[in-house]
């Protein structure tokens, strides 16, 4: 990999990691006192690390300078293997989690293991780890082969994939540290928001700098929603985690807002993470994968059009559903809410134009795994979205708020909707960047599948009983006209699903492994002698496109 | 409408640029006023600042991730205030930097805990939960009680807070360090200078039990006794508008 990088490129690779320890040698140093020196340290070591191991490779010779005729995938095979890493790890945490609601015992007498600082472990290593990697990495490989461009750099994809995976280690070690901002899927801190900032900004100009060098004149649809994915998550991550820091030398920081007004920008945040992290970059990866593997086109070029513009214009206005009955003024509760119900309509077109254009390739959908996995995934996008559009109404809302309702939604669409997608994207994926004529098994894809299917509907399903149950017990008045439940009554009615949940959660954390170990072994199938051809080659021409 | 969007699809600058607009427009309806309408706050005369110890104390509750199972927000519904008391209003949650409304009641809502319990049961309860309430699935947090608290820095705490707005007078970030130990050792000198300055009304206890040691537990059982109790507001209106009946 290194070899693909000419020596010129390698020493700026070199700068770029002493750049980096020194970065962190300085906060370590500043925050010697605080757990802010842990992460100095932490980002100090990975500088030094990277640093010698390009060192090792300086004197090789530069690479053939035919690599410009090329697609450079290096950066998306890290990302693919690293994102399934994060899946395991990240599943593995859910599922001691989920563990830990059964048996409140099982947990060392130690701040770190517990609950409240795994969970966003959990969260963050399966939204940034796992979906962020995803995302990138796919995005990177569309990016190339809808432009029939090369990507418009060397290093600056590796930027994208070290730095992030970079962020997403700071914010997982941190929490177990203890160091948290408390927002919901933007807990780091406030030097790790500023890391992400920069190497987002790498991203979004990369990302610009190839498309102005396609030799297509339109621009994929998939490519519009990875655009949004990347412009909206950098608006929403730079507001919402405005704060002032206790000093430069403390990892602490207090949130700029407070609030109402901290609120609702925190669920405005949040919900349009939900949109354009978990939603809109997914989509991307839905529109290109899900029609190359049935090999038919998109069924409708106007409902794209429409459910595009539907999204990224609703979603936004949207979040404070997340807020109702609350101390949030009632005008913005209602704005949600009606928002929140057209939504609708742009998420099922999206769901409808994926599943129209498998119509007539059902034979397909039934042999193939693969492709199974994205069919899936679209009927769990249309399931989820019309559930949410269905619990921003206030009067449900009321009942499922709180609940586990809410957590069997978001399971309903991260395992069902953007873990399912990217499972089938990858195995798609996988044998086009290792140049295999398939997958290593498709047993082993076949036994993923299920196991994955099984696991989400034992979650899903558990979580909508103890959820309602848990809405109904806390509303429910005895005959004297007094509150029919204390809360631990409610609690202990939590039990059976709880243990439901969590060996639902095992089921889909095995998968996740059986499908790193697929996607491992394929790699290192023997080479055959007539290497199949899957993409026409990029067009490399004198003058930029545009 | 489909020829004008094929041309905006040949020019990857203009596309960037209508995403950014159609994207902004939800936000600055419904965030941009919350900044400037008036109503959206109650003003109130008695709402008070957190102390120093109450401030290291939500700092812990934040590191710990209690807000993941304890949301801080009586809703308008009228079970949750028969369960947990007058529904929560805007004013109270003013100088939260961030917020802990919450999203998942795991257990339940906190917003008005404050001397519900004694310091006794907070502790014991933080030790080991199921020692007084057989079948919760709480974690332990033993170690609370075990870990001395990081005191010594709490004045550049509260001058952050106050660059975010909350008002702290200069007297109070000073003595923050002493406050937060002073509030913590009753019958000291620090407790009576802490209570000039933060009001006759403050809890001036040994949260842990244990006058000795200012522990994390110290801490954390001072914010939650605190819970509801920085302004009376919520109480009032309540009482209010049953009186009016
Ligand atoms: C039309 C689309 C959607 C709408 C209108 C919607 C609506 C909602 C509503 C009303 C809630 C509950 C808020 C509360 O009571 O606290 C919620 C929670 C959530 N939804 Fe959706 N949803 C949609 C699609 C999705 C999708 C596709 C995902 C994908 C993973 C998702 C992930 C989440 C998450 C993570 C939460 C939990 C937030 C939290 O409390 O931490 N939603 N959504
Ligand atoms: C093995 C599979 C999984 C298990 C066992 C699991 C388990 C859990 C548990 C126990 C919680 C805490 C719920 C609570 O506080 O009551 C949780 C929260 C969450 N998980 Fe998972 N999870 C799994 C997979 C995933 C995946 C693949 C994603 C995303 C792609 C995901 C996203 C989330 C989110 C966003 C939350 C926060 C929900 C909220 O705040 O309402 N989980 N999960």
């Amino acid at each position: 990999m290194i070899s693909q990088l000419t020596r010129d490129e390698r020493a700026l690779a070199m700068v770029l990691c002493v750049l980096l320890t020194l970065f962190g040698a300085t906060l370590g140093l500043v925050g010697r006192d605080d757990v802010l020196g842990w992460h100095g340290a932490l980002l100090a070591l990975s500088g030094m690390v990277l640093l010698i191991v390009i060192m090792s490779k300086i004197y090789d010779p530069d690479p053939n300078p035919d690599r410009v005729t090329k697609y450079y995938d290096d950066p998306t095979k890290v990302g693919v293997i690293v994102s399934m890493m994060w899946l395991v790890f990240a599943t593995f945490v859910g599922d001691w989690v989920a563990w830990l609601l059964v048996y409140p015992e099982a947990t060392f007498d130690a701040g770190w293991s517990s609950f409240g600082r795994l969970r966003p472990v959990h969260t963050t290593g399966v939204i940034f780890g796992f979906g962020g990697n995803a995302l990138i990495a796919t995005s990177f490989h569309v990016l190339q082969r809808t432009s029939r461009a090369r990507l418009a750099g060397n290093l600056s994809p590796w930027i994208v994939v070290i730095g992030f995976n970079l962020f997403c280690l700071l914010a997982v070690t941190g929490y177990m540290f203890g160091i948290t901002a408390s927002k919901e899927y933007a807990e780091p801190e406030w030097y790790a928001d500023l890391f992400l900032v920069v190497i987002w900004v790498v991203y979004f100009v990369l990302y610009l700098r190839t498309l102005a060098r396609r030799q297509e004149p339109h621009i994929y649809v998939a490519n519009w929603y990875f655009l949004a994915f990347i412009l909206v998550v950098a608006i929403l991550h730079i507001i919402n985690n405005l704060a002032v820091p206790v000093s430069l030398g403390h990892a602490k920081s207090y949130s700029l807002f407070s609030g109402v007004q901290d609120a609702m920008t925190q669920w405005w945040y949040g919900h349009n993470a939900v949109a354009f992290f978990l939603t809109a970059g997914f989509l991307g990866m839905l529109y290109y994968y899900l029609p190359r593997r049935a090999g038919r086109p998109i069924f409708s070029y106007r409902m794209s059009i429409i459910s595009f513009w539907g999204i990224t214009f609703l979603y936004m206005w949207a979040g404070s559903h997340h807020l109702h009955y609350t101390a949030l003024p009632h005008w913005v509760q209602n704005l949600g809410m009606t928002f929140s119900i057209v939504l609708v309509v742009p998420s099922w077109a999206s769901a409808g134009n994926a599943l129209l254009t498998l119509n007539g390739a059902w034979e397909k959908v039934r042999d193939d795994a693969t492709l199974r996995f994205m069919f899936v995934a679209a009927v769990f996008y249309g399931l989820s979205t019309f559930e949410g559009s269905f619990m921003a109404i206030r009067p449900v809302n009321s009942l499922s708020h709180y609940t586990d309702w809410t957590v069997g939604h978001v399971h309903a669409g991260a395992l069902g909707w953007v873990a399912m997608i990217t499972f089938g994207a990858f195995y798609t994926l996988v044998p086009m960047l290792w140049n295999k004529e398939r997958m290593y098994s498709s047993r082993l894809i076949e036994a993923h599948f299920w196991l994955a299917l099984a696991g989400t509907v034992i979650y899903v399903f558990s979580m909508w009983n103890s959820g309602i149950v848990q809405g109904l017990m806390w509303r429910a008045y005895a005959e004297n006209g007094t509150l029919a439940y204390s809360f631990i009554d409610s609690v202990d009615a939590m039990r059976p699903y709880y243990f439901a949940r969590a060996v639902g959660g095992f089921l889909f954390f095995l998968g996740g492994v059986i499908g790193l170990y697929n996607i491992w072994m394929t790699t290192r199938m023997p080479a055959v002698e007539k290497p199949p051809v899957y993409d026409l080659p990029p067009v490399v021409a004198a003058e930029p496109a545009e | 409408m489909l020829d004008k969007h094929a041309k905006l699809e040949r020019n990857a600058l203009a596309f960037v640029f209508a995403i950014i607009f159609v994207a902004s427009i939800g936000g600055i309806v419904e965030i941009a006023p919350l900044f400037t309408i008036d109503e959206t706050v109650e003003e109130v005369e008695d709402m008070r600042v957190y102390t120093p110890l109450e401030v290291a104390g939500r700092n812990i509750y934040i590191r710990e991730g209690c807000y993941a199972c304890h949301s801080q927000m009586i809703r308008t519904l009228q079970d949750e205030v028969e369960r947990y008391g007058p529904y929560s209003l805007a004013v109270e949650s003013q100088y939260d930097h961030p917020m802990l409304w919450g999203s998942k009641r795991t257990g339940p809502d906190l917003a008005r805990l404050g001397e519900k319990y004694s310091d006794a049961w907070h502790v014991a309860h933080l030790i080991n939960p199921r020692d007084v309430v057989p079948s919760s699935v709480m974690p332990s947090y033993a170690w609370l009680q075990r870990n001395s608290l990081k005191y010594e820095d709490m004045d550049l705490h509260l001058a952050a807070l106050r660059r975010v707005g909350v008002p702290y007078t200069d007297e109070m970030i000073e003595s923050a360090a002493h406050d937060t130990y002073g509030q913590a050792k009753p019958d000291s000198e620090r407790a009576d200078a802490f209570m000039e300055r933060y009001g006759e009304d403050s809890n001036v206890r040994a949260f842990d039990g244990d006058p000795g040691h200012l522990t994390e537990m110290d801490a954390l059982v001072a914010y939650l006794q605190i819970l509801g109790r920085l302004t009376d507001v919520a109480h009032q209106q309540a009482s209010n508008s049953t009186g009016g009946e």
